[in-house]
């Protein structure tokens, strides 16, 4: 099950030829550990959609909000509160057909039974869709100033793909700028935990004694409180006057916080597997310092290990995220993130008429579900001599 | 068996401590508690019962004194079931808190019973007929409990519930037993109430469990001893649910201690949506007013309901798994 051998016969069967860089001889090169892990992670379908579907949430919300918004994510359309999603046609009321897509321009009135505006299109006010607009000036990566938007209406008239908020805020712009923070959030949480953990946990592995048993008795502590309540207790202890960049990284933080303890945990028992193993020896015997051994040996040789758990904790920390935001401990207005935006969403009787408030939710959904498709396509790649059943 | 149950109660009652000690300087951290607001309205007062009031707080907690001795002050009171003064409410936490307690239990426990009964039978169904169409489906809605956030789903079941049948399906109890003292037809009414937290909180949990008993049912499966029961030529039914089954559930139970988190967390955040009378809600409210005695009790019940959850959970596995022997 384990030895290379009927891993290498299976390469060199003809049967698994799914993608078209498939080289049937075996080529000493290319067989690698992580060429092979590769071949692993593209035969797994899913995965490969997690992944691209995952690049494209980061290529659009992270790097390029601003092109990709239509809007600034906190501009104010007063007359179209709860304005439900523009409908795009490319038939107008004449039965004709247009190359290029238009909306109709909204009348307003107000409902005095309800007391909420009632839209109603306008067949007589055509305004179509221009790519690469001039709109709301925004920073490019955050210091090149632009002004031109994928999309939108040269004539004045706002284009709402999703519908907009109880301000009059295009929800898909708040989506994208939000995104930029959910995901990120997740991901610089990530990248804190990954440093902690395997830090800690390879400290306590290879020295073990005392510093061993104090990490790993914290770690238990850590893990005796329920997460939610303890980050919720974390982020009502940030001080109120904090700018919203330091609370944005204070979430982080917190996050990582507590979860540092499984990665740490779990290279542990790697590392004292290791410690003792040939090459480790071999290594110190020759006079190799401790820091050299960690990182040269210890850490490269748990590398695979760390990236699959990193990859599966980032969908917990963009749930958790959105769970304290959503709470009103997380983030906070004027910023946008994903569990802010839920917040509108709040009560039923603001959701039953416009049901486009829980939008933002479908977007964690398919984040968090295709950071976990690409998690399992990374776990069962890391070890690609196992033979998967 | 006893030295190993000694030995556990001991480390449990250690991280206990040191829990409640990391707590309560959490708690602490944010200058300015609900205490001091107190306070403050009493000195506005300025009668002779508000200076009164505010000398006996003072002694209450130990407010001029340094923080370890307020922390002594309210650990000893919480072991003697003195949970300390809610400021908000202006009323002992313990009263404010000792329905709502019992209420989180009922919907934790009723989560852990559903998870287990749906994700148990799934699991193997899904491991015996794997790569069928049941599986598939498994696997998708599976995918979909773990990825949804638990609030969002008592949301859209709360929608839904309001769309097509008209009535809220919010809260434990329906209004006419919201203060009825307890009786069959109030205890029947929250069982009407009570599956749609209990599939919101537990839909988390459910998911992970019938990935884990898929998983070592697979493992298992293929093991020889499996093999040797089909080649004596028992029945199918019997070499899956006698021999490998039994194999499979025990790992299931480690990991109780993994699910047991998410539904203490989620039944908290999930309890403000669904407006439902467990501590989540007030939990939540103590932290963001800093009323501490409150919050830093509530969180301590959660952490003790977690730390009795992995506990019993080992010692089932313990008493299942013969195997297992703890020196």
């Amino acid at each position: 099950m384990m030895e290379p051998a009927p891993a290498r016969a299976q390469a060199g069967s003809p049967q698994p030829a799914t993608g078209d860089a498939y080289q049937p001889a075996f080529d000493p090169r290319r067989e690698t550990q992580w060429w092979l892990m590769w071949r692993r992670f593209r035969q797994n379908r899913l995965s490969v959609f997690g992944l691209i579907v995952i690049g494209l949430f980061y290529l659009t919300m992270v790097c390029f909000p601003g092109f990709i918004a239509p809007y600034y994510h906190d501009r104010k359309f007063d007359d179209y509160v709860f304005a439900p999603p523009s409908k795009i046609r490319f038939v107008d009321e004449e039965g004709n057909f247009h190359w290029r897509p238009f909306i109709y321009g909204r009348k307003t009135e107000l409902d005095f039974y309800t007391l909420s505006w009632v839209f109603t299109e306008d067949p007589t006010s055509k305004h179509p869709i221009y790519f690469f607009v001039r709109g709301d000036s925004y920073r490019l990566f955050g210091f090149i100033p632009a002004n031109i938007h994928l999309f939108g209406t040269i004539t004045g008239e706002p284009i709402f793909l999703l519908g907009t908020d109880r301000l009059g805020r295009d929800l898909l712009s708040r989506i994208i700028y939000g995104g930029q923070i959910s995901l990120t959030v997740g991901l610089v949480g990530v990248i804190l935990t990954i440093f902690l953990g395997t830090f800690l946990g390879t400290v306590s592995g290879y020295y073990g004694g005392t510093v061993d048993n104090i990490i790993q008795r914290v770690g238990e502590v850590l893990l005796s409180f329920p997460d939610i309540p303890l980050w919720a207790a974390l982020a009502a202890a940030m001080p109120p006057d904090w700018s919203q960049i330091t609370v944005f990284f204070g979430i982080s933080v917190i996050l990582s916080l507590r979860n540092w303890s499984g990665l740490a945990r779990q290279l542990r028992g790697k590392v004292l597997a290791l410690r003792e193993s040939e090459f480790v020896l071999a290594a110190k015997g020759l006079g190799a310092s401790d820091l050299y051994v960690i990182f040269r040996h210890l850490i490269p040789s748990t590398l695979s290990h760390i990236i699959v758990i990193a990859t599966l904790s980032i969908p917990g920390m963009i749930l958790a995220e959105t769970a304290l935001s959503f709470l009103g401990l997380g983030i906070q207005p004027p910023m946008a993130s994903w569990g802010v935006l839920l917040q509108d969403a709040q009560q039923v009787s603001v959701v039953l008429n416009r049901p486009w408030l829980l939008l933002p939710g479908l977007f964690v959904v398919a984040a968090v579900l295709c950071f976990n498709f690409l998690g399992d396509g990374i776990r069962d790649a890391a070890d690609p001599y196992m033979d998967h059943r | 068996m006893l030295a190993y149950l000694t030995q556990r109660l001991v480390s449990a009652c250690v991280t206990l401590v040191i829990v409640s000690f990391f707590g309560f300087i959490l708690i602490n951290l944010p200058p300015g508690t609900y205490l001091d607001v107190r306070i403050a309205e009493l000195q506005v007062m300025g009668t002779s019962t508000a200076t009164e009031q505010i000398e006996a707080l003072r002694a209450r907690f130990g407010l001029d004194k340094p923080w370890y001795v307020q922390y002594w002050k309210w650990a000893t009171g919480f072991l003697k079931g003195d949970y300390g003064r809610s400021f908000r409410y202006n009323r002992e936490v313990r009263e404010l808190i000792g329905d709502r307690i019992w209420m989180t239990i009922a919907v934790a426990s009723a989560t852990v019973v559903f998870s287990w009964v749906v994700a148990i039978p799934i699991g193997i169904y899904t491991a015996v007929h794997k790569n069928s169409l049941g599986d598939y489906i498994a696997t998708f809605l599976g995918f979909i409990g773990l990825s949804i956030p638990n609030f969002l789903l008592a949301l859209v079941f709360l929608v839904l519930g309001t769309q097509f049948f008209g009535t809220s399906l919010a809260g434990l109890f329906s209004p006419e037993y919201q203060d009825a003292p307890w009786s069959w037809a109030k205890f029947v009414d929250l069982l009407k109430h009570l599956w749609i937290p209990v599939i919101v909180v537990g839909a988390e949990g459910t998911a992970q469990l019938i990935r884990i008993m898929r998983g070592n049912l697979l493992d298992i499966i293929h093991m020889q001893y499996v093999m040797t029961a089909r080649a004596k030529g028992l029945a199918e039914r019997i070499v899956i649910y006698k021999h490998a089954v039994r194999n499979a559930i025990h790992p299931l139970i480690m990991h109780m201690g993994l699910t047991m988190p998410s539904i203490i967390s989620g039944s908290t955040v999930v309890s403000i949506v669904l407006s439902l009378p467990i501590i989540g809600p007030m939990y939540f409210d103590a932290l963001r007013g800093q009323d501490m005695y409150l919050a830093i009790s509530i969180l301590m019940f959660l952490a003790i309901a977690l730390i009795v959850g992995n506990l019993l959970a080992d010692l089932l596995l313990a008493w299942v798994d013969p195997r297992i022997r703890y020196e």
